[in-house]
């Protein structure tokens, strides 16, 4: 069975990379695992790129015993954060998030949430995209692969229960700490949101 | 044995530049556990540790290392390639002048020219080097610095994306099929 690449034109993708192109140096993470791609594209500006696979240290995190999405107890919850997010406030000057967020328990997320706003530089932006899916129900699952400032190649990497479902208010909601959120319509099922700290 | 071994040594073309000896390395006060043993097939004739063989402390090379074992501590091949094979388990930072892994490192890698991290590798730890390729399917989890000769010549503009593809190895940058949807943005709404 070949893997289908599906091609995606990103204006939040590019509006992204337009907060980060102007100044070399700074501090990137990207929550999607580690890609040839990625790598290539941000490192070439110069920035530092940390990578973390989140879902996969999610997994490793999950008891059998877990709800879908990882554990609900608080211990269990702050070593993963440790785990993906051991970085000093204010460290970061941009986040990649993917639809990471979406495959979280709603204690992990609201936590993630949190640590992401600590470790974010006040005024840096994160990108982060989420499935349209009205009901908890297995999405694609993507590895996220930026091509150039505005097109991402979506590879297939199987399928997931994505946990979480939000509308646009309820995104408001999820971000309501930070200082602003921006939303870009797609005529896809991904919905593509910045996030402002 | 040994007039043999001595007899024979000549042939192997290696041995320009020998490892140091244990008497020499004691003398710098570096602790070694173990002798590499010299293995034809993997390493394509570097120095190896093999994969029964656990090294804890400190290796520096003059040549090229392959290792397929265990190490633990700090592992120096200046000026040549370091191979991490499918076997080997580092826990060690490392400086090479070419880095390849195929097992599993954890530690900082530093590669002057190079730094190959193979499908069935694991890395946790902050690599720093001029080049870097990545097999699908790797795990990373760390930070990646590519050092640019030219950055300290060019301009202070910022730097141009390249498009992957252009620069990315056969391994990430395989053909792609041809677009099977696209999604045209439109407005935002929402601050």
């Amino acid at each position: 069975m070949t893997k289908e690449v599906v091609v995606k034109k990103s204006h939040g993708l590019a509006q992204f990379v337009a907060t980060i192109r102007d100044e070399a140096g700074l501090t990137i993470l990207d929550l999607g695992g580690i890609s040839q791609e990625n790598v290539s594209f941000l490192t070439s500006f110069g920035h530092r790129l940390y990578s973390e696979d989140l879902l996969r240290t999610l997994d490793s995190f999950t008891a059998e015993e877990d709800p879908p999405g990882g554990p609900t107890q608080r211990a269990q919850i702050e070593a993963f954060l440790v785990q993906c997010f051991d970085f000093a406030a204010g460290a970061l000057d941009g986040v990649l998030a993917w639809d990471t967020l979406q495959y979280l328990s709603r204690p992990v997320l609201l936590a993630t949430i949190e640590r992401l706003y600590e470790i974010l530089r006040p005024g840096a932006h994160m990108f982060t995209l989420f499935h349209t899916a009205e009901r908890p129900q297995e999405v694609p699952l993507y590895s996220y692969r930026i091509g150039d400032a505005e097109t991402l190649y979506l590879v297939p990497r199987g399928r997931r229960l994505a946990v979480q479902q939000f509308n646009n208010r309820g995104i408001e909601r999820l971000f309501e700490r930070f200082s602003a959120v921006k939303f870009f319509l797609t005529r896809d099922n991904l919905r593509e949101v910045i996030v402002k700290r | 044995m040994w007039t043999r071994r001595k007899e024979e040594e000549p042939a192997g073309g290696r041995t320009a530049s020998p490892l140091p000896t244990a008497t020499e390395l004691s003398r710098e006060g570096i602790p070694i556990s173990t002798a590499p043993t010299r293995v034809a097939e993997p390493g394509g004739g570097a120095a190896a540790v093999g994969k029964s063989v656990v090294v804890k402390g400190q290796i520096f090379s003059r040549e090229d290392l392959y290792v397929d074992g265990e190490v633990e501590g700090t592992i120096e091949v200046q000026e040549h390639r370091l191979t991490v094979g499918p076997n080997g388990k580092v826990h060690a930072n490392v400086k090479a002048k070419e880095i390849i892994v195929q097992g599993t490192v954890h530690g900082n890698m530093e590669a002057g020219e190079k730094i190959e991290i193979r499908k069935e590798a694991k890395i946790v730890g902050d690599l720093r080097t001029a080049r870097i390729a990545i097999e699908d399917g790797a795990y990373f989890k760390g930070s990646i610095d590519v050092i640019r000769a030219e950055a300290s010549k060019a301009a202070p503009a910022p730097a141009q994306p390249v498009r992957p593809a252009a620069t990315a190895p056969a391994a990430s940058s395989a053909a792609r099929p041809e677009p099977t949807k696209v999604a045209a943005a439109g407005a935002e709404t929402k601050t």
